[in-house]
């Protein structure tokens, strides 16, 4: 039973409580890159899960072969390999998807995701539970990824997947799109409005400050 | 493990990895290969009706693609050639290639394309009675952050647009990008290319064409918040339709002695 929850806990703890993009505040170039479209972001979230998956199972399988001192190299050279293998799959059997996620694919290979938990956890811990840490954290980005995509998709195109939801002003409706949602900055502010929202209701992801403003001495220039 | 760090452990692990990856990834390269040329070849082949205005949602492209024709041109002398074989040529690694292509002087290069093929494809359609229906030339050229790559389609009378479309380019989404627009790519068949005299006046101007005037004919509204993309399509349409371009070929084509 204990190893149970133990797995329940790699997998779903960072989604909410840990989420690598909220609350680790990583990986966040993708998330503005391709979070316009839910379609994409989709298969970017998925491509995102099984490297970091992969990365995570094989750096563990050999972490008690890796010489300290070429460690990051050896991490990197497994990443950017299973990329180029996600890469050339999608061209081959998501055509269309993969040309609107062009560079982004090959920019797994720096997401610090994919690095970051390579690096803390693959290299001390078991296959099996590296596997599952790696799809916990691809779920954690997967749900951040998807809520943005939800509400730039919606209210930036006025539909979702692809399909219309609020009848466009263009094509005759009443809805009239909000272009910014279509840039990558707008991504900044939701996934800043999310952050906000969630350490508002889980106050314990709030880090502690690192520093206290002292009070206004008696006398001092106002 | 305090040996993990010696040298030879480290040179012998790095060397294993390094194989070993290298395998995975070339294979997974060739494996796919054959699979990606097909989507390639197909999604051009879509472009290709899509621009004509003939793709019909439901029917098998390849299906559909086996009305056109490809034939390849020799631009510089304005006719049909058979130098190389149409269906295989590759027009984009062409005008990279110097052997195949030319450099476009810097004060004619209003595409910004730097290099032109010497040969490029054209795909013919026929109607019932073999007559030419409808004609799809390649173009290409800078608009404002990336090259614009795609088609336009021609009527039988080589001068009255049929239909246009982009199928690769990096312009800002919402503003440039809106060359995808459908909306935006319906306002172009129907204008007509040429005047009387074989220049191209076609022009995608600043606003939208007034409708009540007879120069509404050569305009095409241009993209409001994207006046470099849209320029970038005007110099485009000037550069592949005019004297640099297929525009002799055109001519050629239209007198019967392509």
């Amino acid at each position: 039973m204990a190893e149970q929850s133990k797995i329940k806990e790699v997998l779903v703890k960072p989604i909410i409580d840990n989420n690598p993009i909220a609350l680790q505040i990583l990986g966040i170039c993708s998330a503005l890159a391709v979070t316009s479209q839910m379609s994409v972001a989709l298969v970017m979230s998925i491509a995102l899960t099984a490297v970091t998956a992969f990365s995570n199972l094989f750096v563990s399988l050999i972490r008690n072969h890796i010489p300290n001192s070429v460690r990051i190299i050896v991490q990197m050279t497994i990443i950017a390999s299973l990329v180029i293998v996600v890469d050339q799959i999608l061209k081959a059997y998501a055509y269309e998807i993969s040309k609107q996620l062009s560079v982004f694919v090959g920019l797994i290979i720096t997401n610090c995701i994919v690095m970051g938990r390579a690096e803390a956890y693959a290299m001390k811990n078991p296959p099996v539970a590296s596997f599952l840490d790696g799809i916990g954290n691809g779920l954690g980005y997967s749900a951040m990824l998807m809520t943005v995509a939800v509400i730039r998709e919606l209210f930036g195109s006025g539909s979702l997947f692809g399909h219309g939801v609020l009848p466009l002003a263009t094509e005759g409706g009443w809805y009239v799109p909000n272009g910014l949602l279509l840039l990558p900055p707008s991504a900044f502010f939701i996934i800043g409005g999310i952050i906000w929202a969630l350490r508002s209701v889980k106050t314990e992801q709030v880090e502690a400050a690192e520093y206290r403003l002292a009070p206004n001495t008696v006398g001092g220039t106002a | 493990m305090a040996d993990n760090d010696s040298v030879k452990k480290t040179l012998l692990v790095t060397l294993v990895l390094c194989v070993v990856c290298a395998v995975v990834v070339s294979a997974a390269a060739v494996l796919l290969r054959p699979q990606q040329a097909a989507n390639q070849a197909l999604s051009r082949k879509e472009n290709i009706l899509a621009a004509a205005g003939l793709l019909q949602p439901g029917i098998g492209v390849e299906q559909q693609f086996e009305r056109v024709e490809t034939r390849l041109v020799d631009l510089d002398a304005g006719r049909f050639t058979e130098a190389l074989d149409a269906q295989s040529y590759d027009q984009r690694k062409a005008s990279r290639d110097p052997a195949l292509s030319t450099p476009v002087p810097q004060e004619r290069d209003i595409a910004k394309i730097q290099r032109r093929p010497r040969y490029a494809q054209v795909y013919l359609v026929r109607d019932g009675d073999g007559r030419l229906s409808r004609i799809v030339l390649p173009i290409k050229g800078y608009g404002l952050w990336s090259t614009l790559h795609g088609f336009i389609a021609l009527e039988g009378d080589l001068n009255t647009v049929a239909g246009l479309g982009f199928y690769e380019h990096a312009e800002t989404p919402g503003l440039g990008g809106e060359v995808d627009n459908p909306g935006w790519k319906a306002l172009w068949p129907g204008k007509r290319v040429y005047d009387a005299d074989g220049k191209v006046v076609l022009r995608v101007i600043k606003g939208k064409a007034d409708p009540g005037r007879p120069e509404a004919i050569h305009q095409v509204d241009g993209l409001s918040g994207a006046t470099l993309t849209s320029r970038g399509v005007d110099n485009l349409i000037h550069y592949w339709l005019g004297e640099q371009g297929f525009a002799p070929f055109l001519a050629n084509l239209r007198a019967g002695a392509a």
